[in-house]
């Protein structure tokens, strides 16, 4: 077992993940840096959210393994990841619909008395939780519907409360699943300034997202994967000017012309 | 007087029976079918012990106890399949268990137990006996229904997998809900034992299962106040009116057709809907 580099958070070393034959994830590796907000883009069926599965344990690697800190995950379930420090907000939103909104927070808030059943069973006081919960509502700006229940809500106002909610487990790494997606421009812009907010408070951060305007906005390095495997990893200008991202994010004419104007530079420049 | 006594034991006993359901189906959303086999393994716990010797209130806990062990044992079950297999398994436990009582002559085989020394309470200590119980069952179901647990059991109940994401460890708590409910309904066994003073394969079976599940879908999954109110009008019920009694099966699966059609939150859905408690309309409940 190879020890993580001390900056490093997390630690995806060589994982695969294969459904039968298909090879969704193909020995991927990378690492996300404390304090640091990483882009994991690729067009879609490119393997993004299956390598965030892998790393949160909803699906488990068929090879390598995921580092936080120098701990390996890969043999942890779901909800031990998450005690350990991963947090997950999802692309489809799961609001539990028959608790309000704050409750929906709390219920997160309170990892800590409802680490076993007999803790929970011997905790019955929720001020606190229910203040962390209310916070957290206001950090994302969905304070005042607090007390009503998710079922009457517009989509907005659910994906804040997922930011919530998965921000209320205190991680140590933030694993955001194309929270953008479905929004309007407005609000997504609106939505990309709270993750933003988020990350300057110290969070660590790992965003999917197709929005390319508000991944090249926000993110300080880009890790591009494509059929499964990664084709990019960098700086967000330099891996989104490299042909071969181009080509994979846009299609096969872009490589063309890509390389043909690549042809025509080499030859004035001749 | 007799009668009523009678009567309001059977009561209390059925309240508790239907709340230690209501843990398991009501408050974690784990749907059985097989009930009735743990309230038969307390009934044949004490009263065998009973029959060995031992004093009626120290077979309670020894019948809490056997009927928790398989409670955990079927809980172990219901991690690998969800809601319409559960449903099937918890049944096969059911069968499995009249399957296995009926073979065994030590414990009566077909023709049960019968003739073991009673409770020494009289009837009307036994009847405060069986209400204290169950005014007991109902205070810790409202307090596991206020405490952390409750909140996780109803988040496990609407989605299993977002209470992962949220660190829950989901096993751990569908286990820890079969094995309170199923250890209630242990306890539930022995006072229904010492109850009839007879017990048979007969007593726990399927259509007793069904009509456990009914007091709990007609009463509202997971209210504590409407099932016992369900319970102990249905279980006073058949004595009212004969043809309850002879047709328990038509009447109580037509109780649950007619409550999953019109009503799926039974009578606390009616209630709630009546009082207008809440702002917005319960998810799946019909207009």
């Amino acid at each position: 077992m190879s020890s993580a580099p001390t900056q490093a958070l997390l630690r995806v070393d060589h994982v695969s993940v294969r459904f039968g034959g298909l090879t969704a994830v193909d020995n991927v590796s990378f690492v996300v840096n404390e304090g640091e907000l990483l882009g994991l883009i690729g067009p879609n069926g490119a393997g993004k959210t299956t390598m965030l599965r892998a790393i949160t344990g909803v699906v488990t690697a068929s090879e390598g393994n995921v580092y936080l800190h120098s701990e390996p995950l890969v043999h942890l379930s779901i909800d031990q990841r998450v005690r350990r420090g991963l947090s997950l907000s999802q692309q489809l939103v799961k609001p539990l619909r028959t608790m309000t909104l704050v409750e929906n927070v709390a219920l997160a808030a309170g990892f800590a008395k409802t680490a076993s059943p007999l803790r929970s069973l011997l905790h019955v006081d929720r001020g606190v939780e229910m203040a962390v919960g209310m916070e957290m509502l206001a950090r994302v700006g969905i304070a005042e519907r607090a007390h009503q229940l998710p079922g009457t809500q517009p989509l907005g106002v659910l994906k804040r409360l997922e930011l919530a909610r998965a921000l209320a487990l205190k991680p140590k790494l933030f694993l955001l699943d194309e929270p953008l997606a479905g929004l309007n421009s407005k609000e997504a812009r609106a939505f990309a300034n709270t993750i933003a907010d988020i990350h300057q408070g110290g969070m660590t951060v790992v965003l999917i997202e197709h929005n390319l305007g508000e991944v090249m906005r926000l993110c300080q390095r880009l890790v591009v994967l494509d059929n499964g495997k990664k084709i990019g990893d960098g700086e967000p200008r330099a891996v989104m000017n490299d042909p071969v991202v181009q080509a994979a994010y846009l299609g096969g004419d872009t490589l063309g012309k890509a390389q043909s104007e690549a042809q025509s530079q080499e030859a004035a420049h001749a | 007087m007799d009668y009523e006594i009678s009567l309001i034991t059977t009561i209390g006993i059925t309240v508790m029976f239907a709340l230690s359901l209501n843990l398991i189906t009501g408050f974690c959303g784990q749907i059985s079918l097989g009930h009735a086999a743990f309230l038969g393994l307390g009934a044949y716990t004490s009263a065998m012990l009973c029959q060995a010797g031992m004093p009626f209130w120290l077979t309670l806990p020894l019948a809490m106890l056997v009927a928790g062990l398989l409670g955990v044992l079927v809980g172990l079950a219901s991690l690998r399949v969800r809601a319409d297999f559960l449903a099937i398994t918890t049944m096969g436990v059911g069968f499995i268990f009249i399957g296995v009582v009926r073979q065994q002559e030590w414990m009566g085989g077909e023709m049960g137990v019968t003739g073991f020394p009673g409770s020494g309470l009289g009837k009307t200590g036994f009847m405060a006996l069986c209400l204290a119980l169950a005014a007991l069952t109902a205070g810790l179901s409202l307090y596991i229904q206020r405490a952390w647990m409750g909140q996780v059991f109803k988040g496990i109940a609407e989605d299993e997998d977002t209470m992962r994401v949220l660190g829950i460890d989901v096993p751990r708590y569908k286990l820890a809900a079969f094995a309170i409910g199923t250890a209630l309904a242990g306890a539930a066994g022995g006072l229904y034992a010492q109850n009839l003073k007879f017990i048979g394969p007969d007593s726990f079976g399927f259509v007793e299962s069904v009509t456990v599940l009914s007091m709990v879908v007609v009463g509202g999954i997971g209210s504590v106040f409407w099932v016992v109110v369900a319970a102990a009008v249905l279980s006073a019920l058949p004595g009212w009116f004969q043809f309850i009694g002879d047709y328990k099966l038509l009447v109580y699966g037509g109780l649950l057709f007619t409550m999953m059609r019109f009503s799926p939150h039974g009578l606390a859905g009616i209630a709630a809907r009546f009082t207008k408690a809440r702002t917005a309309p319960m998810p799946g409940a019909s207009r």
